[in-house]
């Protein structure tokens, strides 16, 4: 197996900005890192950053037993609409549903890209599983049959899928008589309850077939050509990884891996798994919140290129604090939302440019040092901008939390020099070793997990029954796609209200995760 | 000319503001208004848009159906409408009454049914009457003006997406609520209804009038708002600011339909020190601060976003949201010892007096 062939990882995130890349050992500790602006031929990138850390690390190609990659291609894909696939997409739900046909709340242009045809079908289940009408089969068969273009995709949606995905598993088997070689996506695996948003999702998720398979071909040849015999995988939304198989299925999962693996390297760097994460760049910091180690979840549906989605993200605070951004020091000194961004080692004080910037505010103060030219900045001025920014940061910190009690905080991110060593809110602020490479790091970390999303009805067995009978189901879930069965735990349970419903009935999100067999 | 004689053109961008503004006199309740805000959208692309009219533009005798979604907005989220179901009903009501309707109306301003009635008014090419039975959210169908007024709720007709259809003749509202409830449960968690069908005239002592326009211009303000977006909101809505601070606690639990709790607020600025406890059965019932009532039932209690004055529903409160709380005085037709009896805090159970949130805070 080459699992065995070294006990060695690779772990490599390909950001807006920048691409890092590190190697781990057997413990997970750090070997070496490297890191290198992201280059417009993102695969060239790659490997150039593999060969870097490589050789930074003294290793040999065969220690590395394996290699994970995050990557945008999937979000840029969808902002810019390159590469996209086109998608039949087949929403079994009715005759409930048509009231608002599926794609009707896309752009134009995404829209006119992506599909080749739409249809909405007899079926679907209601919330307890119940066939809401049989499933017209006949009618798929007509619309499958009937297509003026073949698609290179298939996206299938049934109402209450997460529930049961019966008539969306019959469906795909339908397809396939008719096109065998169809890559068709069922929604049920993708997203959570409500249908529009799942339906955007497992449509997105169709029309990034094509940049799933470049983005498997671009990592396969950059292990060859590093001659690397490392099993590949790929870095999810929720700080988890997918086997190559499982990307080429869902590629949709890749969006938005990037702050997942900061979050989830922030909680390796440090060991805790309860905290508040602070991860700064060059224009915006996001804050996110790690619960058991993994981060929590957005409730809220997510747009994403003007689509709203609702699968699994990150909960994200954004806000225009970065180490780039702008001091204005008129009359009252303003902190942002402007940013130099990248180009901060040009125009940055401290790089000999004329922008006054936050990376100046606090190396002035002597908060941080770097850069390479002395800053000279009224005392009032430097005050005035720490404290903005430090009551940025802990509104930012408040909103994200929980609960009243102070939180632990970890600061990550080639900006989080800018946070100071206390803030209100906080119990503590980590700033741990290897801060600036802790994306990589989050994507080198071998985890797997699944989640789910329903409703049950306790009418009969009780709450507790219920809830322990869903628990397994996570667990047999995540299981399922490669979680070690002894080490595989809950790390989140949600149980959700249910306003003016008369019967019994919980809505349960759980997920369970565990390290990768 | 009385001022609700006008006829208003419901495009969607109207749908738009309407949500928002429904959401404002939901306090907090009636459930997310964005699926029926897509729907209505959709019917509005397809048929065109929807006319909403002042009841002074259509004849006494004139007959108005009030309509609604019932059951679970969490439902709905998976399981719409189907897009028949407004026709379906209507025509139900036509057979059974022996007349035509001549308009629709909603039943409730409020979250989702502040919006899904234009949906099937668009479908249908009806205006929608500037009225509604509530002039807030409730959870109940005999929490109407309506039932206080004496209109019969019959007969009552729902139906499912499938073309199930009950036409209910039932003794009281309050057994129509309990009958309702119980089909609805079959259908699945939701489905549309009609109830309360009245004549024009009946309309104009048993409706609260030109709600829905209202609720359109509070929506359009908070959509253009920029400077002091709350106290706008405030102004247009004759509200009270009660209380400008930060959520610090929410307690949440489910029980027979009802999503029951609180949540606390701690104040901030001004308001620092002062800690104030909203509590809630699907909509806000009551808030507290200390054992002293500062605001209830059937006055509307309403959590906006400090900065946009954004309303937010109790399913999305949590700790850290920085918010003001308004309470905005409720129609005056809910402060008789009558209408009280079916909407003021006892049928909440509380066991406290009503007294209008202008006196309590004037």
């Amino acid at each position: 197996m080459a699992e065995n062939a070294g006990g060695h990882r690779l772990g490599i995130d390909v950001g807006g900005t920048n691409t890092d890349a590190v190697i781990l050992d057997a413990d997970q500790a750090v070997v070496a890192k490297h890191k290198a602006s992201t280059t417009a031929d993102v695969v060239g990138g790659i490997v150039e950053a593999m060969g870097a850390v490589l050789d930074a690390s003294g290793l040999a190609p065969g220690d590395i037993g394996r290699v994970m990659l995050g990557t945008t291609h999937a979000t840029n894909a969808v902002l810019e609409r390159r590469e996209l696939a086109t998608v039949a997409t087949i929403r079994i739900g009715g005759p409930a549903t048509k009231s608002v046909p599926p794609l009707s709340t896309w752009p134009d242009e995404l829209r006119s890209v992506v599909s080749v045809g739409e249809v909405i079908v007899d079926g679907g289940f209601e919330f307890d599983g119940q066939e809401q009408v049989p499933f017209d089969e006949a009618a798929l068969e007509a619309f499958v049959s009937g297509l003026d273009v073949v698609p290179d995709a298939f996206a299938v949606s049934s109402v209450f899928a997460p529930v049961s995905d019966a008539h969306e598993q019959r469906a795909a088997e339908i397809i396939r008589a008719h096109h065998p070689d169809a890559r068709i996506s069922l929604s049920g695996a993708i997203g959570s309850l409500g249908l529009l948003e799942r339906e955007n999702a497992c449509v997105l998720n169709g029309a990034l077939m094509n940049v799933a398979a470049s983005i498997v071909a671009g990592l396969e040849q950059a292990l060859s050509h590093h001659g690397l015999s490392a099993t590949p995988y790929f870095a999810q939304n929720d700080g988890t990884l997918m086997a190559i198989d499982r990307v080429q299925q869902f590629p949709v999962l890749t969006i938005g891996s990037g702050p997942a693996n900061s979050m989830r390297g922030a909680a390796h760097l440090t060991g805790l798994s309860e905290a508040i994460v602070i991860d700064v760049g060059g224009t915006s910091t996001d804050i996110g919140v790690l619960a058991a180690g993994f981060p929590r979840e957005s409730t809220i549906p997510v747009e994403i290129g003007g689509v709203r989605t609702n699968f699994r993200m990150p909960d994200l605070l954004a806000i225009a604090l970065g180490g780039g951004t702008i001091v204005g020091d008129q009359a009252t000194v303003t902190v942002g939302p402007e940013s130099v961004g990248h180009r901060l080692t040009t125009e940055g004080r401290l790089f000999g440019g004329s922008t006054l910037t936050v990376s100046d505010i606090v190396n002035a103060a002597g908060r941080a040092s770097f850069g390479s030219y002395p800053i000279e900045v009224a005392a009032g001025t430097v005050d005035a901008a720490l404290d903005r920014i430090d009551s940025m940061l802990e509104e930012g910190l408040d909103r994200m939390k929980l609960a009243r009690s102070d939180q632990p905080v970890i600061a990550v991110g080639g900006g989080s020099v800018i946070v100071p060593s206390s803030l209100e809110g906080a119990s503590e602020i980590h700033l741990p070793e290897n801060f600036d490479v802790a994306n990589a790091i989050g994507a080198a970390i071998a985890a797997v997990s699944a989640e789910i999303d329903q409703l049950f009805s306790i009418e009969e067995e009780g709450r507790e029954a219920v809830i322990e009978g869903a628990k397994q189901k996570a667990i047999d879930a995540a299981v399922a796609v490669g979680a070690e069965p002894a080490e595989t735990e809950i790390v989140s349970l949600e149980e959700l209200t249910m306003a003016y419903m008369t019967d019994n009935v919980l809505r349960l999100r759980i997920k369970a995760a565990g390290p990768l067999r | 000319m009385p001022k609700f004689a006008r006829v208003i053109t419901i495009g969607e961008q109207e749908l738009e503001w309407l949500s928002l503004g429904a959401a404002v006199f939901g306090a907090g309740g009636g459930g997310d208004p964005l699926m029926g805000t897509l729907m209505a959208q959709q019917a509005i692309r397809t048929h065109g848009p929807a006319t909403m009219v002042g009841l002074d533009t259509l004849d006494d005798d004139d007959l108005i159906l009030p309509v609604a979604m019932v059951g679970a907005p969490t439902v709905m989220v998976e399981k719409f409408m189907s897009g028949d179901e407004g026709d379906r009903i209507r025509e139900r009501i036509e057979n059974e009454i022996g007349r035509k309707v001549a308009a629709l109306s909603s039943a409730e301003l409020g979250g989702v049914n502040g919006v899904i009635p234009f949906a099937w008014a668009a479908t249908s090419g009806l205006p929608i009457v500037d009225c509604d039975l509530m002039g807030r959210a409730f959870p109940e169908l005999q929490m109407t003006t309506a039932a206080v007024a004496g209109v019969d709720i019959n007969p009552v007709v729902i139906t499912d997406e499938r073309g199930n259809l009950v036409s209910f003749t039932t003794a009281t509202p309050k057994w129509a609520e309990t009958l309702v409830r119980t089909v609805v449960g079959a259908m699945g968690g939701e489905a549309s209804m009609c109830l309360y069908p009245m004549t024009v005239a009946q309309a104009k002592q048993a409706a609260i009038l030109n709600s829905m326009s209202r609720a359109l211009e509070v929506g359009r303000l908070l959509h253009e708002a920029e400077d002091d977006p709350v106290g706008a909101l405030c102004a247009a809505v004759e509200g009270f600011p009660l209380v400008v601070g930060k959520v610090t606690d929410v307690n949440r639990q489910t029980t027979e339909g009802f999503a029951k709790g609180s949540a606390t607020i701690e104040g901030t600025g001004a308001d620092a020190g002062r800690t104030l406890r909203m509590e809630f059965q699907n909509e806000n019932a009551v808030l507290f601060e200390g054992d002293s009532v500062v605001a209830s039932v059937p006055d509307i209690i309403t959590a906006v976003d400090v900065h946009t004055a954004r309303p937010i529903v109790t399913e999305q409160l949590r700790y850290g949201h920085r918010v003001s709380i308004l309470a905005l005085p409720c129609d005056p037709i809910w402060r008789t010892d009558e209408a009280l009896a079916v909407v003021g805090p006892r049928t909440f159970n509380y066991d406290i007096d009503y007294i209008p949130v202008e006196e309590l805070n004037g």
